[in-house]
Protein backbone atom coordinates (compact mmCIF):
# COMPACT_ATOMS: atom_id res chain seq x y z
CA UNK A 1 0.00 0.00 0.00
CA UNK A 2 1.47 3.34 -1.02
CA UNK A 3 1.29 6.60 0.87
CA UNK A 4 -1.22 9.01 -0.76
CA UNK A 5 0.15 12.11 -2.48
CA UNK A 6 -1.27 14.77 -0.10
CA UNK A 7 0.95 13.37 2.65
CA UNK A 8 4.03 14.04 0.52
CA UNK A 9 2.84 17.56 -0.24
CA UNK A 10 2.16 18.14 3.46
CA UNK A 11 5.59 16.83 4.40
CA UNK A 12 7.31 19.06 1.87
CA UNK A 13 5.36 22.08 3.13
CA UNK A 14 6.45 21.26 6.68
CA UNK A 15 10.09 20.88 5.57
CA UNK A 16 9.90 24.17 3.67
CA UNK A 17 8.54 25.92 6.75
CA UNK A 18 11.23 24.40 8.95
CA UNK A 19 13.88 25.65 6.54
CA UNK A 20 12.29 29.09 6.55
CA UNK A 21 12.26 29.18 10.34
CA UNK A 22 15.92 28.08 10.33
CA UNK A 23 16.91 30.97 8.05
CA UNK A 24 15.05 33.44 10.24
CA UNK A 25 16.21 32.33 13.70
CA UNK A 26 19.66 30.69 13.37
CA UNK A 27 22.70 32.95 13.62
CA UNK A 28 25.49 30.91 12.07
CA UNK A 29 25.88 31.61 8.37
CA UNK A 30 26.53 27.90 7.78
CA UNK A 31 23.31 26.79 9.45
CA UNK A 32 21.35 29.49 7.62
CA UNK A 33 22.80 28.08 4.44
CA UNK A 34 21.81 24.53 5.36
CA UNK A 35 18.29 25.76 6.06
CA UNK A 36 18.09 27.20 2.55
CA UNK A 37 19.18 23.82 1.19
CA UNK A 38 16.39 22.21 3.22
CA UNK A 39 13.90 24.58 1.58
CA UNK A 40 15.20 23.66 -1.87
CA UNK A 41 14.92 19.95 -1.13
CA UNK A 42 11.37 20.44 0.12
CA UNK A 43 10.65 22.01 -3.28
CA UNK A 44 12.16 18.96 -4.98
CA UNK A 45 9.83 16.68 -3.05
CA UNK A 46 6.86 18.80 -4.14
CA UNK A 47 7.97 18.66 -7.76
CA UNK A 48 8.42 14.90 -7.78
CA UNK A 49 5.04 14.39 -6.13
CA UNK A 50 3.23 16.56 -8.66
CA UNK A 51 5.08 14.91 -11.53
CA UNK A 52 4.02 11.50 -10.25
CA UNK A 53 0.42 12.64 -9.70
CA UNK A 54 0.17 13.92 -13.25
CA UNK A 55 2.15 11.09 -14.77
CA UNK A 56 4.46 13.59 -16.51
CA UNK A 57 8.24 13.72 -16.41
CA UNK A 58 8.83 17.46 -16.78
CA UNK A 59 8.50 18.00 -13.03
CA UNK A 60 11.19 15.39 -12.44
CA UNK A 61 13.44 17.07 -15.01
CA UNK A 62 13.02 20.34 -13.14
CA UNK A 63 14.36 18.63 -10.00
CA UNK A 64 17.73 18.18 -11.73
CA UNK A 65 17.91 21.88 -12.52
CA UNK A 66 17.13 22.73 -8.89
CA UNK A 67 19.84 20.32 -7.69
CA UNK A 68 22.45 21.89 -9.97
CA UNK A 69 21.47 25.40 -8.94
CA UNK A 70 21.67 24.41 -5.26
CA UNK A 71 25.16 22.99 -5.80
CA UNK A 72 26.35 26.19 -7.48
CA UNK A 73 24.86 28.21 -4.65
CA UNK A 74 26.83 26.17 -2.12
CA UNK A 75 30.07 26.74 -4.02
CA UNK A 76 29.64 30.49 -4.08
CA UNK A 77 28.31 30.63 -0.54
CA UNK A 78 31.13 28.63 1.02
CA UNK A 79 33.72 30.71 -0.85
CA UNK A 80 32.29 33.91 0.61
CA UNK A 81 31.90 32.38 4.08
CA UNK A 82 35.54 31.18 4.07
CA UNK A 83 36.68 34.70 3.12
CA UNK A 84 34.66 36.13 5.99
CA UNK A 85 36.02 33.57 8.44
CA UNK A 86 39.59 34.44 7.43
CA UNK A 87 39.15 38.12 8.17
CA UNK A 88 36.91 37.92 11.24
CA UNK A 89 37.30 34.46 12.79
CA UNK A 90 33.53 34.12 13.02
CA UNK A 91 30.65 33.23 10.74
CA UNK A 92 27.95 34.57 13.07
CA UNK A 93 25.68 36.74 10.97
CA UNK A 94 25.10 39.06 13.94
CA UNK A 95 28.80 39.96 13.99
CA UNK A 96 28.77 40.87 10.31
CA UNK A 97 27.20 44.28 10.75
CA UNK A 98 29.41 47.05 9.37
CA UNK A 99 26.73 48.22 6.97
CA UNK A 100 23.89 49.99 8.72
CA UNK A 101 21.85 53.10 8.36
CA UNK B 1 18.88 21.08 -29.89
CA UNK B 2 19.39 22.06 -33.50
CA UNK B 3 21.38 24.68 -35.39
CA UNK B 4 18.23 26.80 -35.56
CA UNK B 5 18.04 26.75 -31.76
CA UNK B 6 21.68 27.73 -31.46
CA UNK B 7 21.33 30.59 -33.91
CA UNK B 8 18.40 31.81 -31.81
CA UNK B 9 20.60 32.29 -28.75
CA UNK B 10 23.55 33.66 -30.74
CA UNK B 11 23.75 36.92 -28.71
CA UNK B 12 23.89 35.01 -25.41
CA UNK B 13 26.50 32.66 -26.88
CA UNK B 14 28.63 35.63 -27.93
CA UNK B 15 28.56 36.94 -24.37
CA UNK B 16 29.45 33.54 -22.88
CA UNK B 17 32.33 33.15 -25.35
CA UNK B 18 33.65 36.59 -24.46
CA UNK B 19 33.38 35.73 -20.74
CA UNK B 20 35.49 32.60 -21.28
CA UNK B 21 37.99 34.59 -23.35
CA UNK B 22 38.29 37.22 -20.60
CA UNK B 23 38.94 34.52 -17.97
CA UNK B 24 41.51 32.76 -20.17
CA UNK B 25 43.28 36.02 -20.91
CA UNK B 26 43.40 36.68 -17.17
CA UNK B 27 44.88 33.24 -16.50
CA UNK B 28 47.42 33.74 -19.30
CA UNK B 29 48.53 37.13 -18.00
CA UNK B 30 48.70 35.95 -14.38
CA UNK B 31 50.77 32.84 -14.99
CA UNK B 32 51.67 30.83 -11.88
CA UNK B 33 51.03 33.68 -9.39
CA UNK B 34 48.24 33.23 -6.85
CA UNK B 35 46.59 36.59 -7.24
CA UNK B 36 45.32 37.86 -10.56
CA UNK B 37 47.77 40.34 -12.06
CA UNK B 38 45.84 41.33 -15.11
CA UNK B 39 45.06 45.00 -14.56
CA UNK B 40 45.41 46.23 -18.11
CA UNK B 41 42.54 47.08 -20.40
CA UNK B 42 42.74 43.76 -22.31
CA UNK B 43 39.81 42.19 -20.43
CA UNK B 44 37.74 45.32 -20.93
CA UNK B 45 38.37 45.23 -24.68
CA UNK B 46 37.43 41.54 -24.85
CA UNK B 47 34.22 42.21 -22.92
CA UNK B 48 33.40 45.19 -25.10
CA UNK B 49 34.00 43.04 -28.18
CA UNK B 50 31.56 40.46 -26.83
CA UNK B 51 28.90 43.09 -26.18
CA UNK B 52 29.35 44.61 -29.66
CA UNK B 53 29.16 41.15 -31.27
CA UNK B 54 25.95 40.42 -29.37
CA UNK B 55 24.48 43.77 -30.46
CA UNK B 56 25.39 43.01 -34.08
CA UNK B 57 23.82 39.54 -33.89
CA UNK B 58 20.73 41.18 -32.40
CA UNK B 59 20.67 43.75 -35.18
CA UNK B 60 21.04 41.39 -38.15
CA UNK B 61 18.00 39.34 -37.10
CA UNK B 62 14.88 40.64 -38.86
CA UNK B 63 12.33 42.08 -36.42
CA UNK B 64 9.53 39.94 -37.72
CA UNK B 65 7.35 37.31 -36.16
CA UNK B 66 8.26 35.61 -32.90
CA UNK B 67 10.63 32.65 -33.21
CA UNK B 68 10.44 29.83 -30.70
CA UNK B 69 13.19 27.34 -29.97
CA UNK B 70 14.45 24.76 -27.48
CA UNK B 71 11.20 22.79 -27.45
CA UNK B 72 9.13 25.91 -26.82
CA UNK B 73 11.19 27.14 -23.88
CA UNK B 74 12.87 30.09 -25.54
CA UNK B 75 11.14 32.82 -27.52
CA UNK B 76 12.74 35.62 -29.51
CA UNK B 77 10.12 38.31 -30.09
CA UNK B 78 9.77 42.07 -29.72
CA UNK B 79 10.02 41.98 -25.92
CA UNK B 80 13.17 39.84 -26.09
CA UNK B 81 14.64 42.37 -28.47
CA UNK B 82 14.11 45.38 -26.20
CA UNK B 83 15.18 43.52 -23.05
CA UNK B 84 18.35 42.37 -24.84
CA UNK B 85 19.01 45.94 -25.90
CA UNK B 86 18.64 47.20 -22.31
CA UNK B 87 20.82 44.40 -20.88
CA UNK B 88 23.53 44.90 -23.50
CA UNK B 89 23.49 48.66 -22.94
CA UNK B 90 23.97 48.02 -19.21
CA UNK B 91 26.85 45.63 -19.93
CA UNK B 92 28.51 47.97 -22.43
CA UNK B 93 28.33 50.98 -20.12
CA UNK B 94 29.35 48.87 -17.13
CA UNK B 95 32.48 47.74 -19.00
CA UNK B 96 33.38 51.21 -20.25
CA UNK B 97 32.94 53.05 -16.95
CA UNK B 98 34.91 50.71 -14.67
CA UNK B 99 38.57 50.41 -15.91
CA UNK B 100 39.91 53.42 -13.94
CA UNK B 101 38.31 52.10 -10.74
CA UNK B 102 39.44 48.50 -11.26
CA UNK B 103 43.00 49.70 -11.81
CA UNK B 104 43.07 52.01 -8.80
CA UNK B 105 41.57 49.52 -6.34
CA UNK B 106 43.39 46.49 -7.77
CA UNK B 107 40.33 44.39 -8.48
CA UNK B 108 40.73 41.35 -10.77
CA UNK B 109 39.70 42.69 -14.17
CA UNK B 110 39.30 39.31 -15.86
CA UNK B 111 36.87 37.98 -13.27
CA UNK B 112 34.96 41.24 -13.11
CA UNK B 113 34.31 41.29 -16.85
CA UNK B 114 33.54 37.58 -17.13
CA UNK B 115 30.98 37.77 -14.30
CA UNK B 116 29.45 40.91 -15.76
CA UNK B 117 28.93 39.25 -19.15
CA UNK B 118 27.44 36.06 -17.66
CA UNK B 119 25.03 38.07 -15.56
CA UNK B 120 23.96 39.99 -18.66
CA UNK B 121 23.29 36.71 -20.47
CA UNK B 122 21.11 35.65 -17.51
CA UNK B 123 19.00 38.80 -17.75
CA UNK B 124 18.62 38.22 -21.51
CA UNK B 125 17.45 34.64 -20.89
CA UNK B 126 14.83 35.92 -18.44
CA UNK B 127 13.53 38.28 -21.11
CA UNK B 128 13.33 35.40 -23.59
CA UNK B 129 11.74 32.78 -21.35
CA UNK B 130 8.57 31.04 -22.41
CA UNK B 131 8.82 28.44 -19.66
CA UNK B 132 9.12 28.75 -15.88
CA UNK B 133 12.20 26.51 -15.95
CA UNK B 134 14.06 28.92 -18.22
CA UNK B 135 12.83 31.86 -16.14
CA UNK B 136 14.27 30.17 -13.04
CA UNK B 137 17.59 29.40 -14.74
CA UNK B 138 17.82 32.93 -16.11
CA UNK B 139 17.15 34.36 -12.65
CA UNK B 140 19.93 32.24 -11.15
CA UNK B 141 22.34 32.99 -13.98
CA UNK B 142 21.63 36.67 -13.40
CA UNK B 143 22.04 36.64 -9.64
CA UNK B 144 24.94 34.23 -8.97
CA UNK B 145 27.53 36.43 -10.75
CA UNK B 146 26.09 39.41 -8.90
CA UNK B 147 26.74 37.73 -5.51
CA UNK B 148 30.36 37.20 -6.50
CA UNK B 149 30.67 40.73 -7.90
CA UNK B 150 29.39 42.14 -4.59
CA UNK B 151 32.14 40.24 -2.74
CA UNK B 152 34.81 40.90 -5.40
CA UNK B 153 37.02 43.06 -3.16
CA UNK B 154 38.02 40.01 -1.13
CA UNK B 155 40.15 41.86 1.42
CA UNK B 156 37.49 44.44 2.18
CA UNK B 157 35.25 43.53 5.09
CA UNK B 158 32.44 45.67 3.76
CA UNK B 159 32.54 43.94 0.40
CA UNK B 160 32.53 40.49 2.04
CA UNK B 161 29.58 41.50 4.14
CA UNK B 162 27.70 42.79 1.10
CA UNK B 163 28.35 39.49 -0.68
CA UNK B 164 27.18 37.39 2.28
CA UNK B 165 24.00 39.41 2.82
CA UNK B 166 23.14 39.39 -0.87
CA UNK B 167 23.82 35.66 -1.14
CA UNK B 168 21.88 34.54 1.95
CA UNK B 169 18.84 36.71 1.24
CA UNK B 170 19.04 35.91 -2.47
CA UNK B 171 19.15 32.17 -1.82
CA UNK B 172 16.19 32.57 0.54
CA UNK B 173 14.21 34.38 -2.17
CA UNK B 174 15.28 31.77 -4.73
CA UNK B 175 13.80 29.01 -2.57
CA UNK B 176 10.46 30.85 -2.59
CA UNK B 177 10.69 31.30 -6.35
CA UNK B 178 11.20 27.58 -7.05
CA UNK B 179 8.47 26.66 -4.60
CA UNK B 180 6.27 28.97 -6.64
CA UNK B 181 7.33 27.17 -9.82
CA UNK B 182 6.48 23.82 -8.19
CA UNK B 183 3.05 25.00 -7.03
CA UNK B 184 2.16 26.55 -10.38
CA UNK B 185 3.26 23.33 -12.05
CA UNK B 186 1.11 21.35 -9.63
CA UNK B 187 -1.92 23.58 -10.19
CA UNK B 188 -1.75 23.76 -13.96
CA UNK B 189 0.20 20.64 -14.95
CA UNK B 190 2.58 22.67 -17.09
CA UNK B 191 5.53 24.98 -16.68
CA UNK B 192 4.92 26.42 -20.15
CA UNK B 193 4.07 30.12 -19.81
CA UNK B 194 2.07 30.13 -23.04
CA UNK B 195 -0.28 27.47 -21.63
CA UNK B 196 -0.74 28.99 -18.18
CA UNK B 197 -3.49 31.23 -19.56
CA UNK B 198 -5.78 28.19 -19.76
CA UNK B 199 -4.95 26.96 -16.25
CA UNK B 200 -7.91 26.47 -13.88
CA UNK B 201 -8.33 29.26 -11.34
CA UNK B 202 -7.55 27.31 -8.18
CA UNK B 203 -6.07 28.59 -4.87
CA UNK B 204 -2.89 26.57 -5.50
CA UNK B 205 -2.19 28.63 -8.64
CA UNK B 206 -2.57 31.88 -6.68
CA UNK B 207 -0.25 30.60 -3.94
CA UNK B 208 2.33 29.65 -6.57
CA UNK B 209 2.11 33.04 -8.26
CA UNK B 210 2.53 34.76 -4.87
CA UNK B 211 5.78 32.85 -4.31
CA UNK B 212 6.99 33.75 -7.81
CA UNK B 213 6.36 37.42 -7.02
CA UNK B 214 8.50 37.11 -3.87
CA UNK B 215 11.43 35.78 -5.91
CA UNK B 216 11.20 38.40 -8.64
CA UNK B 217 10.32 41.17 -6.17
CA UNK B 218 13.53 40.46 -4.27
CA UNK B 219 15.63 40.85 -7.41
CA UNK B 220 13.81 44.07 -8.34
CA UNK B 221 14.06 45.38 -4.72
CA UNK B 222 10.32 45.89 -4.26
CA UNK B 223 9.01 46.69 -0.77
CA UNK B 224 8.87 44.55 1.44
CA UNK B 225 11.67 42.54 -0.21
CA UNK B 226 14.08 45.48 -0.52
CA UNK B 227 15.96 45.17 2.81
CA UNK B 228 19.14 43.91 1.15
CA UNK B 229 19.48 46.77 -1.32
CA UNK B 230 20.97 49.63 0.77
CA UNK B 231 23.54 47.44 2.55
CA UNK B 232 24.62 45.55 -0.56
CA UNK B 233 24.82 48.72 -2.66
CA UNK B 234 26.94 50.41 0.00
CA UNK B 235 29.31 47.52 0.66
CA UNK B 236 29.90 46.24 -2.86
CA UNK B 237 32.70 47.74 -4.98
CA UNK B 238 31.21 50.67 -6.86
CA UNK B 239 31.43 49.26 -10.44
CA UNK B 240 29.60 46.16 -9.19
CA UNK B 241 26.98 48.34 -7.48
CA UNK B 242 26.49 50.37 -10.65
CA UNK B 243 26.04 47.31 -12.84
CA UNK B 244 23.83 45.34 -10.43
CA UNK B 245 21.59 48.35 -9.85
CA UNK B 246 20.47 48.21 -13.46
CA UNK B 247 20.85 44.60 -14.60
CA UNK B 248 18.86 43.16 -11.69
CA UNK B 249 15.97 45.49 -12.53
CA UNK B 250 16.13 44.66 -16.25
CA UNK B 251 16.01 40.92 -15.54
CA UNK B 252 13.37 41.03 -12.82
CA UNK B 253 10.97 43.24 -14.74
CA UNK B 254 11.48 41.23 -17.90
CA UNK B 255 10.41 38.21 -15.83
CA UNK B 256 7.39 40.04 -14.39
CA UNK B 257 6.40 41.11 -17.93
CA UNK B 258 6.58 37.53 -19.14
CA UNK B 259 4.58 36.38 -16.14
CA UNK B 260 1.78 38.89 -15.69
CA UNK B 261 0.63 40.75 -18.75
CA UNK B 262 1.66 37.91 -21.04
CA UNK B 263 1.10 34.55 -19.35
CA UNK B 264 -1.61 35.23 -16.78
CA UNK B 265 -3.97 37.88 -18.18
CA UNK B 266 -6.91 35.98 -16.67
CA UNK B 267 -5.61 36.73 -13.17
CA UNK B 268 -5.37 40.48 -13.86
CA UNK B 269 -8.31 41.51 -11.63
CA UNK B 270 -6.85 39.76 -8.59
CA UNK B 271 -3.19 40.54 -9.25
CA UNK B 272 -3.55 44.10 -10.48
CA UNK B 273 -4.70 45.19 -7.02
CA UNK B 274 -1.93 43.31 -5.26
CA UNK B 275 0.82 44.66 -7.52
CA UNK B 276 -0.60 48.17 -7.29
CA UNK B 277 -0.43 47.98 -3.48
CA UNK B 278 3.20 46.83 -3.65
CA UNK B 279 3.97 49.64 -6.11
CA UNK B 280 2.46 52.29 -3.81
CA UNK B 281 4.38 51.00 -0.76
CA UNK B 282 7.61 50.80 -2.78
CA UNK B 283 7.35 54.32 -4.18
CA UNK B 284 6.52 55.89 -0.81
CA UNK B 285 9.10 54.03 1.26
CA UNK B 286 11.89 54.30 -1.32
CA UNK B 287 11.52 58.03 -1.76
CA UNK B 288 11.09 58.86 1.94
CA UNK B 289 14.10 56.76 2.95
CA UNK B 290 16.25 58.35 0.23
CA UNK B 291 15.56 61.80 1.68
CA UNK B 292 17.60 61.05 4.80
CA UNK B 293 20.73 59.60 3.13
CA UNK B 294 24.12 61.31 3.12
CA UNK B 295 25.93 58.46 1.35
CA UNK B 296 25.41 58.64 -2.40
CA UNK B 297 25.49 54.85 -2.82
CA UNK B 298 22.76 54.39 -0.21
CA UNK B 299 20.84 57.30 -1.73
CA UNK B 300 20.96 55.64 -5.13
CA UNK B 301 19.97 52.32 -3.52
CA UNK B 302 16.76 53.81 -2.13
CA UNK B 303 16.29 55.68 -5.40
CA UNK B 304 16.53 52.27 -7.10
CA UNK B 305 13.82 50.96 -4.76
CA UNK B 306 11.63 53.95 -5.64
CA UNK B 307 12.17 53.42 -9.37
CA UNK B 308 11.24 49.75 -9.02
CA UNK B 309 7.93 51.04 -7.63
CA UNK B 310 7.43 53.31 -10.65
CA UNK B 311 8.16 50.49 -13.11
CA UNK B 312 5.74 48.20 -11.27
CA UNK B 313 2.98 50.69 -12.14
CA UNK B 314 3.33 49.51 -15.73
CA UNK B 315 3.12 45.81 -14.78
CA UNK B 316 0.09 46.43 -12.53
CA UNK B 317 -1.67 48.37 -15.30
CA UNK B 318 -0.94 45.58 -17.75
CA UNK B 319 -1.94 45.59 -21.39
CA UNK B 320 0.12 46.94 -24.27
CA UNK B 321 0.32 50.46 -22.83
CA UNK B 322 1.68 49.33 -19.46
CA UNK B 323 4.08 46.80 -20.96
CA UNK B 324 5.55 49.20 -23.50
CA UNK B 325 5.96 51.81 -20.75
CA UNK B 326 7.90 49.26 -18.65
CA UNK B 327 10.23 48.48 -21.56
CA UNK B 328 10.81 52.17 -22.27
CA UNK B 329 11.52 52.87 -18.61
CA UNK B 330 14.06 50.05 -18.41
CA UNK B 331 16.06 51.50 -21.31
CA UNK B 332 15.96 54.98 -19.78
CA UNK B 333 16.86 53.69 -16.31
CA UNK B 334 19.97 51.93 -17.64
CA UNK B 335 21.25 55.16 -19.21
CA UNK B 336 20.50 57.53 -16.35
CA UNK B 337 21.53 55.35 -13.43
CA UNK B 338 24.80 54.23 -15.02
CA UNK B 339 25.50 57.84 -16.00
CA UNK B 340 25.17 58.90 -12.36
CA UNK B 341 27.31 56.02 -11.07
CA UNK B 342 29.85 56.61 -13.86
CA UNK B 343 30.68 60.08 -12.52
CA UNK B 344 31.08 58.72 -8.96
CA UNK B 345 33.45 56.05 -10.32
CA UNK B 346 35.87 58.79 -11.43
CA UNK B 347 36.22 60.17 -7.91
CA UNK B 348 38.45 58.99 -5.09
CA UNK B 349 38.86 60.20 -1.53
CA UNK B 350 42.25 59.31 0.02
CA UNK B 351 42.37 55.80 -1.38
CA UNK B 352 38.69 55.12 -0.77
CA UNK B 353 35.52 55.49 -2.74
CA UNK B 354 34.17 59.03 -2.68
CA UNK B 355 30.63 58.07 -1.77
CA UNK B 356 29.51 60.98 0.45
CA UNK B 357 27.38 63.75 -0.98
CA UNK B 358 29.86 66.42 0.18
CA UNK B 359 32.68 64.72 -1.76
CA UNK B 360 31.02 66.01 -4.90
CA UNK B 361 31.50 69.67 -3.91
CA UNK B 362 33.25 71.77 -6.53
CA UNK B 363 33.13 69.09 -9.19
CA UNK B 364 32.15 71.71 -11.76
CA UNK B 365 35.49 73.49 -11.38
CA UNK B 366 37.63 70.37 -11.78
CA UNK B 367 35.71 68.17 -14.17
CA UNK B 368 33.04 70.36 -15.76
CA UNK B 369 31.77 67.70 -18.17
CA UNK B 370 31.41 65.09 -15.45
CA UNK B 371 29.48 67.56 -13.30
CA UNK B 372 27.14 68.38 -16.17
CA UNK B 373 26.53 64.69 -16.91
CA UNK B 374 25.82 64.03 -13.23
CA UNK B 375 23.38 66.94 -13.09
CA UNK B 376 21.61 65.74 -16.26
CA UNK B 377 21.26 62.21 -14.87
CA UNK B 378 19.92 63.53 -11.54
CA UNK B 379 17.37 65.70 -13.35
CA UNK B 380 16.36 62.64 -15.37
CA UNK B 381 16.08 60.43 -12.27
CA UNK B 382 13.87 63.09 -10.71
CA UNK B 383 11.70 62.94 -13.84
CA UNK B 384 11.95 66.54 -15.02
CA UNK B 385 11.82 67.61 -18.67
CA UNK B 386 13.61 67.76 -21.09
CA UNK B 387 15.25 64.50 -20.03
CA UNK B 388 14.31 60.89 -20.68
CA UNK B 389 13.09 60.33 -17.11
CA UNK B 390 10.20 62.69 -17.73
CA UNK B 391 8.97 60.94 -20.88
CA UNK B 392 9.37 57.51 -19.28
CA UNK B 393 7.29 58.49 -16.23
CA UNK B 394 4.72 60.12 -18.49
CA UNK B 395 4.20 56.82 -20.34
CA UNK B 396 3.84 54.93 -17.04
CA UNK B 397 1.32 57.34 -15.54
CA UNK B 398 -0.63 57.43 -18.81
CA UNK B 399 -0.82 53.63 -18.78
CA UNK B 400 -2.11 53.75 -15.18
CA UNK B 401 -4.78 56.30 -16.08
CA UNK B 402 -5.87 54.28 -19.13
CA UNK B 403 -6.39 51.32 -16.80
CA UNK B 404 -8.39 53.57 -14.41
CA UNK B 405 -5.80 53.38 -11.66
CA UNK B 406 -5.88 57.06 -10.74
CA UNK B 407 -4.49 56.51 -7.23
CA UNK B 408 -1.43 54.79 -8.65
CA UNK B 409 -0.66 57.67 -11.04
CA UNK B 410 -1.31 60.18 -8.26
CA UNK B 411 1.05 58.52 -5.76
CA UNK B 412 3.65 58.23 -8.54
CA UNK B 413 3.42 61.93 -9.37
CA UNK B 414 3.48 63.05 -5.72
CA UNK B 415 6.46 60.87 -4.77
CA UNK B 416 8.28 62.16 -7.86
CA UNK B 417 7.88 65.66 -6.47
CA UNK B 418 9.43 64.48 -3.18
CA UNK B 419 12.30 62.88 -5.08
CA UNK B 420 13.19 66.18 -6.78
CA UNK B 421 14.54 67.38 -3.41
CA UNK B 422 17.18 64.72 -2.89
CA UNK B 423 18.24 64.39 -6.53
CA UNK B 424 18.67 68.12 -6.97
CA UNK B 425 20.56 68.32 -3.65
CA UNK B 426 23.21 66.04 -5.19
CA UNK B 427 23.20 68.01 -8.44
CA UNK B 428 23.50 71.37 -6.68
CA UNK B 429 26.44 70.17 -4.55
CA UNK B 430 28.19 68.98 -7.72
CA UNK B 431 27.55 72.31 -9.45
CA UNK B 432 28.49 74.45 -6.43
CA UNK B 433 31.72 76.33 -5.88
CA UNK B 434 34.33 75.30 -3.32
CA UNK B 435 36.21 72.05 -3.35
CA UNK B 436 36.65 69.00 -1.17
CA UNK B 437 40.46 68.92 -1.35
CA UNK B 438 40.79 65.29 -0.27
CA UNK B 439 38.88 64.19 -3.35
CA UNK B 440 40.80 63.46 -6.54
CA UNK B 441 39.26 63.16 -10.00
CA UNK B 442 40.70 60.54 -12.33
CA UNK B 443 40.48 61.15 -16.03
CA UNK B 444 40.02 58.27 -18.41
CA UNK B 445 39.19 58.37 -22.10
CA UNK B 446 37.42 55.01 -21.89
CA UNK B 447 35.14 56.16 -19.08
CA UNK B 448 34.67 59.52 -20.80
CA UNK B 449 33.22 57.86 -23.87
CA UNK B 450 30.94 55.77 -21.64
CA UNK B 451 29.69 58.86 -19.83
CA UNK B 452 29.11 60.66 -23.11
CA UNK B 453 27.06 57.72 -24.38
CA UNK B 454 24.97 57.59 -21.18
CA UNK B 455 24.34 61.35 -21.30
CA UNK B 456 23.48 61.17 -25.00
CA UNK B 457 20.99 58.40 -24.22
CA UNK B 458 19.37 60.43 -21.44
CA UNK B 459 18.94 63.46 -23.69
CA UNK B 460 18.08 61.59 -26.89
CA UNK B 461 15.34 59.51 -25.24
CA UNK B 462 14.02 62.69 -23.64
CA UNK B 463 13.99 65.07 -26.61
CA UNK B 464 13.28 62.77 -29.59
CA UNK B 465 11.61 59.70 -28.06
CA UNK B 466 9.86 58.77 -31.34
CA UNK B 467 12.10 55.98 -32.62
CA UNK B 468 12.37 54.07 -29.33
CA UNK B 469 8.68 54.59 -28.57
CA UNK B 470 7.85 52.98 -31.89
CA UNK B 471 10.23 50.12 -31.05
CA UNK B 472 8.64 49.34 -27.67
CA UNK B 473 5.10 49.69 -29.01
CA UNK B 474 5.92 47.28 -31.81
CA UNK B 475 7.41 44.93 -29.22
CA UNK B 476 4.16 44.53 -27.30
CA UNK B 477 1.86 44.21 -30.31
CA UNK B 478 1.43 40.51 -29.62
CA UNK B 479 -0.26 41.37 -26.31
CA UNK B 480 -3.22 43.02 -27.99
Amino acid sequence: MSVPAPYYLGLSAVLFTLGMAGVLVRRSALIVFMSVELMLNAVNLTLVTFARLRGAVDGQVLVFFVLVVAAVEVVIGLAIIVDIFRSRDTVDVDDVDLLRG
Amino acid sequence: MTWADLSLIAPELALAAAACAALLQDAWATGPALESRSRGPAAAWIALGGVCAALLLLGVRPAGAAQVGFAGMYVRDGITRVVDLAALAAAGLGVMLSPPYLERFRLPAGEYHALLLLSTAGAMLMGASRNLVLLFLGLEMLSFPLYVLAALARRSRRSQEAGLKYLLLGAFATAFFVYGVALVYGASGTADLSRLGRAPDVPLLHAGVAFLVIGLGFEAALVPFHAWAPDVYEGAPMPATAFMSVIAKVGAFAGLLRLFPQALPQLAPAWGQMLAAIAVATMILGNLAALAQSNVKRLLAYSGVAHAGYILIGIASGGPAGSSAVLYYLLVYVAMNLGAFGVLLLLERRGEEADRVEDLAGLLGRAPWAAVVLAACMVSLAGLPPTAGFIAKLYLFRAALQDHRVALALVGALTSVVSVYYYLRVASVALSAGAADAVAVRHSRFAGVGLALAAAGVLWLGIVPGAITALVQQAVQALR
